[in-house]
């Protein structure tokens, strides 16, 4: 006989194991922000973990965003000529950029590149004992190691959004103006037109900056949490990039909705 | 305090995000000389204000003076109370005119202001009452179908003065 009790019980232990994790992360993200006074003292560690999360995801982030750009300008090309609108492919490109695709693929790969390494770097520490040894010496982990990592990644994060976006409107320029031929002039003054820097820029900017406490946390909270195996590490690991996308996704979904409304 | 790499590492990359956060405001945004002008708001209204949207431009003679700053409905007059912040080094008579118009078939809704003769000009809390709301095209199509139905019976006739509100009603092809 079919035992129906079996995967009931799983799928009630894995709903209350999600409520039970997701108090345990409002707790930790509560214990950071606490813990939070060494990183500004001593603001060196900060520095160091930009230059970690934030320098060195320059090169990702620029190139991509040069490239999606070219993509956004060959594709908006493409479909603006049947309207005879060509002009307005400077429009497309740098709104698409700064509203969306800016802060939201930015936040997608400083997930993969930064917030993967962060939950390796930190479930490891756990498990080697580095943790605990820290807090033996009476040295506050939180303090001197979640909370670094999670203040570098609410600077770098915005300033990698802004960069994308800007290069990414140059590799509009570039496929448009440079090999397509658009009008250099209207290419510009279009888009000024109709790029408004408080409700389209800087609104990039607030869905930059929610990203990035959204990512930093959730790698270091899988960090933290992650069992002290090797197996462990490696799930957290995987788990950080998952939980980010869909997590910076559905924030932009209702960011979205709450910026249009306040446009209106 | 002794100076490492790591502070150049940190101070170029604060200055790359400054700089593109320069470019997307002054570039590619609108912070340029635009909104440093004065304004003085009028307003207007209108029967139908058609697809014009709060910060729409004002134009006169093509040339941006102003933006659409709010658009009410008054419940009153049932028309549309829009307020007009015009840019104060241009100054406009008091018989300014102001319509709704759209730069293309597809383009942007706008306010073309055309001048008058008055010698008053235009001050703050003004109102311009010589108004022209929008063309809605499916208006425009309604009365030249209907206008086309009309004069079909007398086919032979030339179409003379039966279609008031299309000038262009040429002969039918058919």
């Amino acid at each position: 006989m079919l035992d129906i009790r079996k995967p009931i019980a799983r799928l009630g232990h894995n709903v209350i194991d999600g409520v039970w994790r997701a108090g345990t992360m409002a707790r930790f993200f509560g214990l950071v922000l606490a813990s939070s006074g060494t990183s500004f003292s001593r603001f060196r560690l900060v520095m160091r973990e930009v230059y970690f999360s934030g320098v060195l995801s320059l090169i990702i982030i620029i190139v991509s965003g040069l490239f999606v750009g070219m993509v956004l300008g060959l594709q908006g090309f493409e479909t603006l000529q049947k309207y005879g609108a060509t002009e307005s492919i400077g429009v497309l490109v740098a709104l698409s950029l700064v509203r969306e695709l800016g802060p939201v693929v930015a936040a997608l790969l400083f997930a993969s590149r930064a917030g993967s390494a962060i939950t390796a770097e930190i479930g490891l520490m756990k498990t080697t004992e580095q943790l605990t040894a820290m807090d033996m010496m009476a040295v506050s982990p939180m303090a001197r190691v979640i909370a670094p990592r999670f203040w570098a990644g609410i600077i770098s994060m915005p300033i990698l959004s802004l960069l994308f976006s800007a290069m990414g409107v140059f590799g509009g320029y570039i496929v448009g103006v440079v090999m397509i031929g658009v009008d250099n002039g209207a290419f510009w003054s279009q888009m000024q037109a109709a790029v408004d820097f408080r409700y389209d820029v800087l609104n990039g900017l607030v869905k930059a900056f929610v990203f990035g406490i959204a990512v930093t946390i959730i790698a270091t909270f899988e960090g933290y949490d992650a069992p002290p195996t090797a197996e462990g590490v490696s799930g957290a690991t995987t788990r950080t990039v998952v939980t980010s996308a869909l997590t910076i996704l559905a924030l932009d979904l209702v960011l979205t909705a709450f910026m249009l409304r306040a446009d209106h | 305090m002794e100076r490492t790499t790591l502070d150049l590492w940190f101070g170029a990359f604060v200055t790359a995000g400054f700089v593109a956060l320069m470019v997307l405001a002054l570039k590619v945004g609108n912070l340029g000389a635009e909104r440093a002008t004065e304004v003085y708001r009028v307003e207007a209204r209108f029967d139908n204000i058609g697809g014009l949207k709060a910060r729409g431009p004002v134009r006169s003679a093509g040339v941006l003076v102003g933006r659409v700053q709010d658009i009410h409905f008054d419940n009153e007059r049932f028309q549309a109370k829009v307020t007009l912040a015009l840019d104060q080094r241009y100054k406009y008579p008091k018989d300014t005119s102001a319509s709704i118009l759209t730069s293309g078939l597809l383009g942007e809704t706008y306010v073309g202001l055309e001048a008058g003769g008055d010698d008053k000009v235009l001050a703050s809390g003004d109102r311009i009452t010589i108004t022209q709301s929008a063309v809605v095209l499916e208006k425009l199509i309604g009365q030249f179908l209907f206008s086309k139905a009309q004069e079909s019976p007398a086919a032979a006739a030339p179409p003379a003065a039966s279609a008031p509100t299309i000038p262009a009603s040429t002969p039918a092809k058919k």
